[in-house]
Protein backbone atom coordinates (compact mmCIF):
# COMPACT_ATOMS: atom_id res chain seq x y z
CA UNK A 1 0.00 0.00 0.00
CA UNK A 2 1.51 3.56 -0.82
CA UNK A 3 1.89 6.47 1.62
CA UNK A 4 -0.02 8.39 0.89
CA UNK A 5 -2.75 9.69 2.90
CA UNK A 6 -6.50 8.28 2.37
CA UNK A 7 -7.77 11.90 2.22
CA UNK A 8 -5.72 15.27 1.70
CA UNK A 9 -7.72 18.57 1.42
CA UNK A 10 -5.36 21.29 0.75
CA UNK A 11 -6.91 25.02 0.76
CA UNK A 12 -10.15 23.74 0.03
CA UNK A 13 -13.44 26.17 -0.20
CA UNK A 14 -17.13 25.32 -1.68
CA UNK A 15 -19.32 27.55 -3.02
CA UNK A 16 -22.98 26.54 -3.48
CA UNK A 17 -25.02 28.71 -6.35
CA UNK A 18 -22.57 31.13 -5.46
CA UNK A 19 -22.69 30.94 -1.77
CA UNK A 20 -19.61 30.16 -0.01
CA UNK A 21 -20.37 27.08 2.76
CA UNK A 22 -16.73 25.74 3.02
CA UNK A 23 -13.11 27.95 3.29
CA UNK A 24 -9.56 27.11 3.64
CA UNK A 25 -10.38 23.75 4.64
CA UNK A 26 -6.90 22.10 5.02
CA UNK A 27 -7.31 18.75 6.19
CA UNK A 28 -5.04 15.51 6.27
CA UNK A 29 -6.48 11.93 6.99
CA UNK A 30 -4.12 8.93 7.00
CA UNK A 31 -4.84 4.85 6.96
CA UNK A 32 -6.46 3.69 9.98
CA UNK A 33 -7.58 6.90 11.40
CA UNK A 34 -11.25 7.19 12.89
CA UNK A 35 -12.82 10.55 12.49
CA UNK A 36 -15.63 12.00 13.50
CA UNK A 37 -16.52 15.22 12.11
CA UNK A 38 -18.91 17.36 14.37
CA UNK A 39 -20.57 20.76 14.48
CA UNK A 40 -23.80 22.70 14.86
CA UNK A 41 -26.54 22.44 11.76
CA UNK A 42 -25.37 24.31 8.86
CA UNK A 43 -21.46 24.46 10.19
CA UNK A 44 -20.49 22.75 7.00
CA UNK A 45 -19.67 19.59 8.25
CA UNK A 46 -21.80 17.12 5.26
CA UNK A 47 -21.08 19.58 3.26
CA UNK A 48 -17.15 18.68 4.13
CA UNK A 49 -17.25 15.03 3.57
CA UNK A 50 -19.11 15.13 0.68
CA UNK A 51 -16.37 17.55 -0.96
CA UNK A 52 -13.96 14.80 0.36
CA UNK A 53 -15.99 12.11 -2.54
CA UNK A 54 -16.39 14.98 -5.11
CA UNK A 55 -20.51 15.09 -4.50
CA UNK A 56 -19.55 18.32 -4.26
CA UNK A 57 -17.42 20.58 -6.40
CA UNK A 58 -14.58 22.66 -4.95
CA UNK A 59 -13.98 26.68 -5.93
CA UNK A 60 -10.72 26.46 -5.36
CA UNK A 61 -7.81 24.35 -3.15
CA UNK A 62 -7.80 20.35 -4.00
CA UNK A 63 -9.31 16.86 -2.84
CA UNK A 64 -6.75 13.97 -3.57
CA UNK A 65 -7.51 10.27 -2.33
CA UNK A 66 -4.94 8.11 -2.15
CA UNK A 67 -3.26 10.16 -3.47
CA UNK A 68 -4.91 10.73 -6.54
CA UNK A 69 -6.55 14.27 -7.47
CA UNK A 70 -10.41 13.48 -7.26
CA UNK A 71 -10.69 14.48 -11.35
CA UNK A 72 -8.80 11.34 -12.24
CA UNK A 73 -9.37 9.26 -9.12
CA UNK A 74 -11.13 5.82 -10.34
CA UNK A 75 -10.39 3.42 -7.40
CA UNK A 76 -14.29 4.09 -6.37
CA UNK A 77 -14.12 0.44 -5.18
CA UNK A 78 -11.96 1.66 -2.34
CA UNK A 79 -14.75 3.69 -1.43
CA UNK A 80 -18.00 2.91 1.04
CA UNK A 81 -20.60 5.92 1.23
CA UNK A 82 -23.44 6.05 3.56
CA UNK A 83 -25.60 9.30 2.67
CA UNK A 84 -27.35 11.18 5.12
CA UNK A 85 -31.02 9.71 4.38
CA UNK A 86 -33.51 8.17 6.93
CA UNK A 87 -35.13 6.11 4.36
CA UNK A 88 -33.57 3.11 2.07
CA UNK A 89 -37.01 3.19 -0.28
CA UNK A 90 -37.56 4.35 -3.57
CA UNK A 91 -41.37 4.51 -5.22
CA UNK A 92 -40.76 0.65 -6.57
CA UNK A 93 -40.40 -1.98 -3.46
CA UNK A 94 -37.11 -3.65 -3.12
CA UNK A 95 -35.25 -6.27 -0.94
CA UNK A 96 -32.80 -5.45 2.20
CA UNK A 97 -30.24 -7.74 -0.51
CA UNK A 98 -30.96 -6.14 -3.45
CA UNK A 99 -29.83 -2.70 -2.11
CA UNK A 100 -27.06 -4.20 -0.62
CA UNK A 101 -25.99 -6.14 -3.69
CA UNK A 102 -25.82 -2.46 -5.34
CA UNK A 103 -22.67 -1.86 -2.87
CA UNK A 104 -20.81 -4.66 -4.48
CA UNK A 105 -21.66 -2.54 -7.98
CA UNK A 106 -17.77 -1.24 -7.69
CA UNK A 107 -16.69 -4.30 -7.35
CA UNK A 108 -18.50 -5.99 -10.33
CA UNK A 109 -17.29 -6.42 -13.56
CA UNK A 110 -19.65 -4.87 -16.42
CA UNK A 111 -22.92 -6.78 -17.45
CA UNK A 112 -21.53 -9.58 -15.41
CA UNK A 113 -23.97 -11.67 -13.00
CA UNK A 114 -22.81 -11.48 -8.94
CA UNK A 115 -19.93 -13.94 -8.34
CA UNK A 116 -20.03 -16.21 -5.03
CA UNK A 117 -17.47 -13.86 -3.75
CA UNK A 118 -19.76 -10.99 -3.96
CA UNK A 119 -22.31 -12.93 -2.49
CA UNK A 120 -20.47 -14.00 0.79
CA UNK A 121 -19.64 -10.21 0.98
CA UNK A 122 -23.21 -8.89 0.66
CA UNK A 123 -24.39 -12.14 3.25
CA UNK A 124 -21.55 -10.86 6.01
CA UNK A 125 -22.23 -7.21 5.59
CA UNK A 126 -25.67 -8.22 6.42
CA UNK A 127 -24.86 -9.79 9.31
CA UNK A 128 -22.09 -7.59 10.24
CA UNK A 129 -25.64 -4.98 11.24
CA UNK A 130 -27.50 -7.72 12.38
CA UNK A 131 -29.74 -8.06 9.65
CA UNK A 132 -28.80 -11.52 7.99
CA UNK A 133 -32.68 -12.83 8.69
CA UNK A 134 -34.02 -10.25 6.61
CA UNK A 135 -32.16 -10.81 3.51
CA UNK A 136 -35.65 -11.22 1.44
CA UNK A 137 -37.73 -8.94 3.62
CA UNK A 138 -39.06 -6.11 1.46
CA UNK A 139 -37.08 -2.57 2.70
CA UNK A 140 -39.92 -0.73 3.44
CA UNK A 141 -41.19 -3.51 6.17
CA UNK A 142 -37.97 -2.03 8.34
CA UNK A 143 -38.01 0.30 11.04
CA UNK A 144 -36.07 3.62 10.32
CA UNK A 145 -33.10 2.45 12.28
CA UNK A 146 -33.13 -1.00 10.58
CA UNK A 147 -33.08 0.47 6.89
CA UNK A 148 -30.08 2.94 7.83
CA UNK A 149 -28.71 -0.33 9.04
CA UNK A 150 -29.43 -1.96 5.77
CA UNK A 151 -27.91 1.44 3.94
CA UNK A 152 -24.78 0.62 6.00
CA UNK A 153 -24.25 -3.02 4.73
CA UNK A 154 -24.50 -1.77 1.34
CA UNK A 155 -21.70 0.37 1.76
CA UNK A 156 -19.87 -2.71 3.84
CA UNK A 157 -20.26 -5.10 0.97
CA UNK A 158 -17.86 -3.00 -0.78
CA UNK A 159 -15.44 -4.24 1.36
CA UNK A 160 -14.05 -0.38 1.00
CA UNK A 161 -10.71 1.04 2.71
CA UNK A 162 -12.55 4.22 3.70
CA UNK A 163 -15.34 4.58 4.91
CA UNK A 164 -17.58 7.80 4.78
CA UNK A 165 -20.83 7.87 6.85
CA UNK A 166 -22.83 11.40 7.01
CA UNK A 167 -25.06 11.31 10.02
CA UNK A 168 -25.46 7.63 10.51
CA UNK A 169 -27.23 7.34 13.76
CA UNK A 170 -29.38 10.08 13.56
CA UNK A 171 -32.82 8.91 14.64
CA UNK A 172 -31.69 5.52 14.96
CA UNK A 173 -33.18 3.68 17.79
CA UNK A 174 -30.36 2.42 20.28
CA UNK A 175 -30.18 -1.01 19.45
CA UNK A 176 -29.64 0.08 15.71
CA UNK A 177 -27.28 2.05 16.90
CA UNK A 178 -25.17 -0.41 18.82
CA UNK A 179 -25.41 -3.14 16.26
CA UNK A 180 -24.09 -0.55 13.58
CA UNK A 181 -21.19 0.47 16.35
CA UNK A 182 -20.05 -3.34 16.00
CA UNK A 183 -19.95 -2.79 12.52
CA UNK A 184 -18.00 -0.02 12.73
CA UNK A 185 -15.53 -2.05 15.02
CA UNK A 186 -15.15 -4.52 12.74
CA UNK A 187 -13.61 -2.23 9.93
CA UNK A 188 -11.30 -0.74 12.85
CA UNK A 189 -10.17 -4.02 13.25
CA UNK A 190 -9.65 -4.64 9.48
CA UNK A 191 -7.41 -1.06 9.45
CA UNK A 192 -10.36 0.99 7.53
CA UNK A 193 -10.54 4.87 7.76
CA UNK A 194 -13.40 5.72 8.66
CA UNK A 195 -15.26 9.09 8.25
CA UNK A 196 -18.05 9.92 10.38
CA UNK A 197 -20.26 12.66 10.42
CA UNK A 198 -22.69 12.84 13.58
CA UNK A 199 -24.40 14.86 16.12
CA UNK A 200 -24.40 12.33 18.71
CA UNK A 201 -21.87 9.74 19.20
CA UNK A 202 -23.50 7.29 21.34
CA UNK A 203 -22.16 3.69 21.49
CA UNK A 204 -19.61 4.83 18.69
CA UNK A 205 -17.74 6.82 21.12
CA UNK A 206 -14.66 4.70 22.12
CA UNK A 207 -14.00 4.24 18.59
CA UNK A 208 -13.36 7.94 17.69
CA UNK A 209 -9.27 8.56 17.59
CA UNK A 210 -10.10 11.94 16.16
CA UNK A 211 -12.65 14.31 16.07
CA UNK A 212 -12.83 17.67 13.48
CA UNK A 213 -15.53 20.16 14.82
CA UNK A 214 -16.70 22.43 12.12
CA UNK A 215 -17.81 26.11 12.77
CA UNK A 216 -19.24 28.58 10.25
CA UNK A 217 -17.80 26.83 7.04
CA UNK A 218 -14.08 26.42 8.70
CA UNK A 219 -12.67 23.73 10.89
CA UNK A 220 -12.60 25.40 14.62
CA UNK A 221 -10.95 22.37 16.22
CA UNK A 222 -8.86 19.16 15.23
CA UNK A 223 -7.55 16.93 17.46
CA UNK A 224 -7.74 13.97 19.74
CA UNK A 225 -11.81 13.84 20.66
CA UNK A 226 -12.33 16.29 23.05
CA UNK A 227 -14.54 16.19 26.64
CA UNK A 228 -16.10 13.66 27.70
CA UNK A 229 -17.63 13.03 31.22
CA UNK A 230 -15.10 10.92 32.60
CA UNK A 231 -12.19 13.48 31.84
CA UNK A 232 -10.64 15.42 35.12
CA UNK A 233 -12.25 18.90 35.86
CA UNK A 234 -9.13 20.25 35.37
CA UNK A 235 -8.19 19.25 32.23
CA UNK A 236 -11.26 21.93 31.14
CA UNK A 237 -10.64 25.62 29.59
CA UNK A 238 -7.28 24.35 28.40
CA UNK A 239 -8.30 21.57 26.23
CA UNK A 240 -9.35 23.68 23.10
CA UNK A 241 -8.72 27.51 23.55
CA UNK A 242 -10.44 28.14 19.83
CA UNK A 243 -13.54 26.44 20.77
CA UNK A 244 -14.09 28.54 24.03
CA UNK A 245 -13.71 32.53 22.41
CA UNK A 246 -17.80 32.53 23.98
CA UNK A 247 -20.79 34.50 23.08
CA UNK A 248 -19.03 36.83 20.29
CA UNK A 249 -19.51 34.06 17.88
CA UNK A 250 -23.15 34.17 15.81
CA UNK A 251 -23.73 30.51 15.92
CA UNK A 252 -24.79 28.62 19.27
CA UNK A 253 -22.41 27.67 21.11
CA UNK A 254 -23.01 23.81 20.21
CA UNK A 255 -18.94 23.44 19.18
CA UNK A 256 -19.24 19.44 20.49
CA UNK A 257 -22.16 17.36 21.81
CA UNK A 258 -19.12 16.63 23.63
CA UNK A 259 -18.77 19.29 25.37
CA UNK A 260 -20.50 19.69 28.78
CA UNK A 261 -23.26 21.90 28.02
CA UNK A 262 -22.38 24.88 30.73
CA UNK A 263 -18.57 25.22 29.74
CA UNK A 264 -18.71 28.71 30.82
CA UNK A 265 -19.60 28.10 34.53
CA UNK A 266 -16.55 25.77 34.82
CA UNK A 267 -13.83 28.08 34.10
CA UNK B 1 -60.81 -19.68 -38.92
CA UNK B 2 -58.45 -18.89 -36.38
CA UNK B 3 -57.41 -15.40 -35.35
CA UNK B 4 -54.32 -16.55 -36.28
CA UNK B 5 -55.22 -16.41 -39.98
CA UNK B 6 -55.78 -12.93 -40.46
CA UNK B 7 -52.09 -11.22 -41.16
CA UNK B 8 -53.46 -7.97 -39.89
CA UNK B 9 -53.80 -9.51 -36.51
CA UNK B 10 -50.49 -11.50 -36.31
CA UNK B 11 -48.76 -8.27 -36.94
CA UNK B 12 -51.38 -6.23 -34.52
CA UNK B 13 -50.75 -9.42 -31.57
CA UNK B 14 -47.05 -9.17 -32.26
CA UNK B 15 -46.24 -5.30 -31.55
CA UNK B 16 -48.55 -5.82 -28.26
CA UNK B 17 -46.28 -8.56 -27.50
CA UNK B 18 -43.19 -6.81 -27.58
CA UNK B 19 -45.03 -3.02 -26.67
CA UNK B 20 -46.14 -5.08 -23.60
CA UNK B 21 -42.77 -6.22 -22.83
CA UNK B 22 -41.01 -3.10 -23.21
CA UNK B 23 -43.38 -0.51 -22.02
CA UNK B 24 -43.39 -1.99 -18.23
CA UNK B 25 -39.87 -2.28 -17.73
CA UNK B 26 -38.83 1.23 -18.73
CA UNK B 27 -41.92 2.14 -16.64
CA UNK B 28 -40.29 0.28 -13.60
CA UNK B 29 -37.11 2.55 -13.72
CA UNK B 30 -39.82 6.01 -14.10
CA UNK B 31 -41.81 4.37 -10.96
CA UNK B 32 -38.82 3.76 -9.05
CA UNK B 33 -37.28 7.29 -9.43
CA UNK B 34 -41.13 8.80 -8.67
CA UNK B 35 -41.43 10.55 -12.64
CA UNK B 36 -44.41 8.39 -13.50
CA UNK B 37 -45.93 11.03 -15.37
CA UNK B 38 -42.94 11.62 -17.82
CA UNK B 39 -43.91 8.96 -20.20
CA UNK B 40 -47.12 11.63 -20.47
CA UNK B 41 -44.69 14.13 -20.52
CA UNK B 42 -42.79 12.57 -23.42
CA UNK B 43 -45.93 11.40 -25.13
CA UNK B 44 -47.46 14.82 -25.49
CA UNK B 45 -43.92 16.35 -26.61
CA UNK B 46 -44.59 13.30 -29.56
CA UNK B 47 -47.62 14.94 -30.44
CA UNK B 48 -45.55 17.69 -32.10
CA UNK B 49 -43.27 14.57 -33.59
CA UNK B 50 -46.04 13.73 -35.32
CA UNK B 51 -47.11 16.78 -36.79
CA UNK B 52 -43.72 17.32 -37.77
CA UNK B 53 -43.88 14.32 -39.62
CA UNK B 54 -46.99 14.91 -41.52
CA UNK B 55 -45.73 18.50 -42.03
CA UNK B 56 -42.53 17.83 -43.70
CA UNK B 57 -44.03 14.59 -45.28
CA UNK B 58 -41.23 11.55 -44.15
CA UNK B 59 -42.34 9.46 -41.87
CA UNK B 60 -44.29 10.49 -38.84
CA UNK B 61 -42.96 7.51 -36.36
CA UNK B 62 -39.00 8.68 -37.22
CA UNK B 63 -39.91 12.58 -36.28
CA UNK B 64 -41.93 11.43 -33.11
CA UNK B 65 -38.60 9.26 -32.20
CA UNK B 66 -36.52 12.31 -32.73
CA UNK B 67 -38.53 14.86 -31.04
CA UNK B 68 -39.82 12.62 -28.37
CA UNK B 69 -35.95 11.97 -27.47
CA UNK B 70 -35.01 15.81 -27.86
CA UNK B 71 -37.99 16.17 -25.00
CA UNK B 72 -37.09 13.56 -22.95
CA UNK B 73 -33.52 14.77 -22.85
CA UNK B 74 -34.84 18.38 -21.76
CA UNK B 75 -36.69 16.98 -19.10
CA UNK B 76 -33.93 15.06 -17.61
CA UNK B 77 -31.71 17.82 -17.51
CA UNK B 78 -33.82 20.72 -16.54
CA UNK B 79 -34.98 17.97 -13.59
CA UNK B 80 -31.35 17.53 -12.72
CA UNK B 81 -30.54 21.20 -12.69
CA UNK B 82 -33.09 22.41 -11.28
CA UNK B 83 -33.47 20.16 -8.96
CA UNK B 84 -36.83 20.36 -7.50
CA UNK B 85 -38.72 21.39 -10.35
CA UNK B 86 -39.06 18.15 -12.28
CA UNK B 87 -42.90 18.31 -11.69
CA UNK B 88 -42.92 21.72 -13.23
CA UNK B 89 -40.72 20.91 -15.98
CA UNK B 90 -42.91 17.98 -17.21
CA UNK B 91 -46.04 20.33 -17.17
CA UNK B 92 -43.63 22.80 -19.42
CA UNK B 93 -43.77 19.66 -21.40
CA UNK B 94 -47.53 18.50 -21.34
CA UNK B 95 -48.12 22.01 -22.94
CA UNK B 96 -45.58 22.93 -25.82
CA UNK B 97 -45.78 19.76 -27.10
CA UNK B 98 -50.13 19.53 -27.50
CA UNK B 99 -49.53 23.53 -28.63
CA UNK B 100 -46.64 22.83 -30.73
CA UNK B 101 -48.53 19.28 -32.60
CA UNK B 102 -51.74 21.36 -33.39
CA UNK B 103 -50.05 24.18 -34.55
CA UNK B 104 -47.99 22.51 -36.85
CA UNK B 105 -50.85 20.20 -38.01
CA UNK B 106 -52.50 23.25 -38.94
CA UNK B 107 -49.90 24.61 -41.11
CA UNK B 108 -49.49 21.43 -42.44
CA UNK B 109 -53.03 21.99 -43.99
CA UNK B 110 -54.42 19.01 -42.42
CA UNK B 111 -57.62 19.09 -39.41
CA UNK B 112 -56.44 16.98 -36.00
CA UNK B 113 -58.33 14.37 -37.34
CA UNK B 114 -55.24 13.18 -38.88
CA UNK B 115 -54.01 12.91 -35.38
CA UNK B 116 -56.04 10.56 -33.87
CA UNK B 117 -54.50 7.30 -35.10
CA UNK B 118 -51.05 8.51 -32.97
CA UNK B 119 -53.50 10.20 -29.90
CA UNK B 120 -55.53 7.14 -29.06
CA UNK B 121 -53.39 4.21 -31.23
CA UNK B 122 -54.32 1.88 -34.53
CA UNK B 123 -52.45 -1.19 -34.13
CA UNK B 124 -54.94 -3.38 -36.31
CA UNK B 125 -53.90 -1.36 -39.21
CA UNK B 126 -50.05 -1.36 -38.49
CA UNK B 127 -47.88 -2.17 -41.02
CA UNK B 128 -45.09 -4.74 -41.93
CA UNK B 129 -42.95 -1.94 -41.67
CA UNK B 130 -43.84 -0.70 -38.54
CA UNK B 131 -44.20 -4.25 -37.14
CA UNK B 132 -39.73 -4.73 -37.65
CA UNK B 133 -39.23 -0.94 -36.08
CA UNK B 134 -41.56 -1.57 -33.29
CA UNK B 135 -39.67 -5.33 -32.97
CA UNK B 136 -36.69 -3.64 -32.85
CA UNK B 137 -36.44 -0.76 -30.54
CA UNK B 138 -38.97 -2.64 -28.08
CA UNK B 139 -36.07 -5.49 -28.25
CA UNK B 140 -33.37 -3.14 -27.42
CA UNK B 141 -35.58 -1.21 -24.37
CA UNK B 142 -36.01 -4.75 -22.88
CA UNK B 143 -32.55 -6.29 -23.27
CA UNK B 144 -31.24 -2.31 -21.93
CA UNK B 145 -33.26 -2.35 -18.77
CA UNK B 146 -32.81 -6.14 -18.04
CA UNK B 147 -29.25 -6.59 -18.79
CA UNK B 148 -27.82 -2.94 -17.15
CA UNK B 149 -30.67 -3.70 -14.15
CA UNK B 150 -27.84 -3.34 -10.90
CA UNK B 151 -26.85 0.18 -12.27
CA UNK B 152 -30.01 1.22 -13.23
CA UNK B 153 -31.20 0.12 -10.13
CA UNK B 154 -28.58 1.71 -8.25
CA UNK B 155 -28.32 4.84 -10.16
CA UNK B 156 -32.26 5.39 -9.16
CA UNK B 157 -32.40 4.27 -5.99
CA UNK B 158 -29.95 6.76 -4.56
CA UNK B 159 -28.04 9.00 -7.13
CA UNK B 160 -25.42 9.99 -4.24
CA UNK B 161 -24.42 6.27 -3.53
CA UNK B 162 -24.20 5.58 -7.40
CA UNK B 163 -22.16 8.22 -7.87
CA UNK B 164 -19.60 7.39 -5.04
CA UNK B 165 -19.51 3.82 -6.39
CA UNK B 166 -18.15 4.86 -9.94
CA UNK B 167 -21.39 5.21 -11.68
CA UNK B 168 -21.65 8.10 -14.66
CA UNK B 169 -24.56 9.16 -13.21
CA UNK B 170 -25.95 11.56 -15.44
CA UNK B 171 -25.34 9.06 -18.48
CA UNK B 172 -27.93 6.27 -16.77
CA UNK B 173 -30.24 8.82 -16.46
CA UNK B 174 -30.16 9.92 -20.11
CA UNK B 175 -29.95 6.40 -20.82
CA UNK B 176 -33.34 5.86 -18.99
CA UNK B 177 -34.77 8.92 -20.18
CA UNK B 178 -34.09 8.16 -24.05
CA UNK B 179 -35.30 4.59 -23.57
CA UNK B 180 -38.34 5.88 -22.35
CA UNK B 181 -39.03 8.30 -25.45
CA UNK B 182 -38.11 5.54 -27.69
CA UNK B 183 -40.72 2.95 -25.71
CA UNK B 184 -43.06 6.06 -26.00
CA UNK B 185 -43.11 6.19 -29.93
CA UNK B 186 -43.10 2.06 -30.00
CA UNK B 187 -46.46 2.08 -27.74
CA UNK B 188 -47.78 5.26 -30.07
CA UNK B 189 -49.03 2.57 -32.52
CA UNK B 190 -50.36 0.28 -29.85
CA UNK B 191 -51.99 2.40 -27.63
CA UNK B 192 -51.87 5.91 -28.40
CA UNK B 193 -49.95 9.00 -27.20
CA UNK B 194 -52.11 9.98 -24.77
CA UNK B 195 -52.58 6.26 -22.93
CA UNK B 196 -49.15 5.56 -23.91
CA UNK B 197 -48.04 6.33 -19.88
CA UNK B 198 -50.54 3.93 -19.06
CA UNK B 199 -49.18 1.05 -20.45
CA UNK B 200 -45.54 2.14 -18.59
CA UNK B 201 -46.97 2.69 -15.07
CA UNK B 202 -50.18 0.59 -14.15
CA UNK B 203 -48.67 -2.96 -14.92
CA UNK B 204 -45.93 -1.46 -12.24
CA UNK B 205 -48.56 -0.18 -10.03
CA UNK B 206 -49.74 -4.05 -9.78
CA UNK B 207 -47.15 -5.57 -9.89
CA UNK B 208 -46.14 -3.68 -6.67
CA UNK B 209 -49.44 -4.52 -4.55
CA UNK B 210 -47.61 -8.45 -4.74
CA UNK B 211 -44.11 -8.12 -4.65
CA UNK B 212 -41.21 -7.18 -2.41
CA UNK B 213 -38.54 -7.02 -4.14
CA UNK B 214 -37.55 -5.12 -7.34
CA UNK B 215 -36.55 -7.88 -9.84
CA UNK B 216 -39.73 -9.32 -9.19
CA UNK B 217 -41.59 -6.00 -9.75
CA UNK B 218 -39.82 -5.71 -12.58
CA UNK B 219 -40.46 -9.19 -14.40
CA UNK B 220 -43.82 -9.30 -13.02
CA UNK B 221 -44.68 -6.23 -14.64
CA UNK B 222 -43.38 -6.63 -17.99
CA UNK B 223 -45.41 -10.29 -18.11
CA UNK B 224 -48.69 -8.41 -17.00
CA UNK B 225 -48.01 -5.50 -19.54
CA UNK B 226 -47.87 -7.99 -22.34
CA UNK B 227 -50.94 -10.00 -20.96
CA UNK B 228 -53.13 -6.86 -21.19
CA UNK B 229 -51.84 -5.93 -24.47
CA UNK B 230 -52.66 -9.51 -25.85
CA UNK B 231 -55.88 -9.46 -23.64
CA UNK B 232 -56.90 -5.93 -25.61
CA UNK B 233 -55.97 -7.00 -29.06
CA UNK B 234 -58.11 -9.96 -29.20
CA UNK B 235 -60.80 -8.50 -27.32
CA UNK B 236 -61.10 -6.05 -29.62
CA UNK B 237 -61.22 -8.89 -32.62
CA UNK B 238 -64.61 -10.22 -31.41
CA UNK B 239 -65.65 -6.78 -29.73
CA UNK B 240 -66.03 -3.67 -31.83
CA UNK B 241 -63.86 -1.80 -29.22
CA UNK B 242 -61.18 -0.09 -29.68
CA UNK B 243 -57.63 -2.19 -28.94
CA UNK B 244 -56.05 0.73 -27.42
CA UNK B 245 -58.28 1.68 -25.09
CA UNK B 246 -59.44 -1.96 -24.10
CA UNK B 247 -55.86 -3.00 -23.34
CA UNK B 248 -55.55 0.34 -20.83
CA UNK B 249 -58.86 -1.00 -19.12
CA UNK B 250 -57.39 -4.51 -18.93
CA UNK B 251 -54.13 -3.56 -17.21
CA UNK B 252 -56.30 -1.13 -15.01
CA UNK B 253 -58.99 -4.10 -13.99
CA UNK B 254 -55.45 -6.11 -13.45
CA UNK B 255 -54.49 -2.94 -10.72
CA UNK B 256 -58.23 -3.18 -8.98
CA UNK B 257 -58.10 -7.08 -9.05
CA UNK B 258 -54.59 -6.91 -7.14
CA UNK B 259 -54.95 -3.92 -4.57
CA UNK B 260 -57.26 -5.50 -2.41
CA UNK B 261 -54.49 -8.25 -1.90
CA UNK B 262 -52.20 -5.89 -1.63
CA UNK B 263 -53.77 -3.80 0.81
CA UNK B 264 -54.40 -6.97 3.08
CA UNK B 265 -50.49 -8.02 2.45
CA UNK B 266 -49.97 -4.75 3.91
CA UNK B 267 -51.78 -4.63 7.04
CA UNK B 268 -50.60 -8.27 7.97
CA UNK B 269 -47.14 -7.54 7.82
CA UNK B 270 -47.57 -3.89 9.65
CA UNK B 271 -49.30 -6.17 12.20
CA UNK B 272 -46.71 -8.10 12.98
CA UNK B 273 -43.87 -5.59 12.72
CA UNK B 274 -41.49 -6.32 15.68
CA UNK B 275 -41.70 -3.83 18.68
CA UNK B 276 -38.45 -1.95 19.24
CA UNK B 277 -37.53 -3.51 22.43
CA UNK B 278 -36.58 -0.41 25.32
CA UNK B 279 -33.04 -0.44 26.40
CA UNK B 280 -33.69 0.39 29.98
CA UNK B 281 -35.33 -1.39 32.81
CA UNK B 282 -39.48 -1.37 31.67
CA UNK B 283 -41.22 -1.25 34.70
CA UNK B 284 -43.19 -4.68 35.86
CA UNK B 285 -46.94 -3.95 35.61
CA UNK B 286 -48.91 -7.40 36.01
CA UNK B 287 -52.27 -7.55 33.74
CA UNK B 288 -54.76 -7.86 36.71
CA UNK B 289 -57.50 -9.28 34.63
CA UNK B 290 -58.13 -13.08 34.44
CA UNK B 291 -57.54 -15.07 31.35
CA UNK B 292 -59.99 -17.34 30.38
CA UNK B 293 -56.99 -18.67 27.79
CA UNK B 294 -54.07 -18.66 27.39
CA UNK B 295 -52.27 -16.84 24.70
CA UNK B 296 -50.69 -19.19 22.22
CA UNK B 297 -50.28 -19.62 18.68
CA UNK B 298 -54.06 -20.06 17.95
CA UNK B 299 -55.62 -18.16 20.73
CA UNK B 300 -56.52 -15.51 17.84
CA UNK B 301 -54.69 -12.21 19.22
CA UNK B 302 -52.40 -11.13 17.19
CA UNK B 303 -48.87 -12.02 17.89
CA UNK B 304 -45.46 -9.99 17.54
CA UNK B 305 -42.07 -10.29 18.30
CA UNK B 306 -40.70 -7.70 20.83
CA UNK B 307 -36.95 -8.28 22.03
CA UNK B 308 -36.60 -12.21 23.28
CA UNK B 309 -40.39 -12.86 23.87
CA UNK B 310 -43.91 -12.55 21.78
CA UNK B 311 -46.49 -9.99 22.94
CA UNK B 312 -49.86 -10.45 22.28
CA UNK B 313 -52.08 -7.70 21.27
CA UNK B 314 -55.36 -7.87 23.39
CA UNK B 315 -57.92 -4.78 22.97
CA UNK B 316 -55.16 -2.45 22.35
CA UNK B 317 -52.89 -3.29 24.88
CA UNK B 318 -49.45 -5.81 24.86
CA UNK B 319 -49.66 -8.96 26.98
CA UNK B 320 -46.57 -10.56 27.34
CA UNK B 321 -46.28 -13.92 29.20
CA UNK B 322 -44.43 -13.65 32.25
CA UNK B 323 -44.24 -17.13 34.28
CA UNK B 324 -47.85 -17.32 35.78
CA UNK B 325 -49.37 -14.26 34.58
CA UNK B 326 -49.05 -11.78 32.01
CA UNK B 327 -47.51 -8.53 32.00
CA UNK B 328 -48.58 -5.20 30.61
CA UNK B 329 -46.10 -3.82 27.76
Amino acid sequence: MSDAPVVAVRDAAVALDGRPILRGIDLTITQGEVVAVLGANGSGKSTLVRTMLGLVPTVRGEVMLFGTPLRRFRQWRRVGFVPQRSSATAGVPATVWEVVAAGRLSRRPFLRPLRRADRTAINDALGAVGLAGRAKDGCSTLSGGQQQRVLIARALAGEPDLFVLDEPTAGVDLQSQQAFADALGLLVGRGATIVLVAHELGPMAPLIGRTVVMRDGRVAYDGPPIATEHEPEHHHGFHHPDLQRGPADHLPVVASPLDRPSREEHR
Amino acid sequence: MSILDYDFMVRALLAAVFTGLAAPAVGTYLVQRRLALMGDGIGHVAVTGVALGLLTGTSPTITAVLVATVGAVVIEVIRERGRTSGDVALALMFYGGIAGGVMLIGLAGQTTANLHAYLFGSILAISDTDVWVTLALATVVVVVAIGLAPQLFAVAQDQEFAQVAGLRVSVYNIMVAVMAAVTVTVAMRTVGLLLVSALMVVPVATSQQLTRGFRTTLLLAMGLGTAASIGGVVTSFYLPVAPGATIVLIALGGFLAAWPVGLIMRRRQRLSTPFVPWAGQAEHTVVPEEHAHEHGDDCGHTAVEHGDHIDYVHDGHRHAPHGSHYDEH
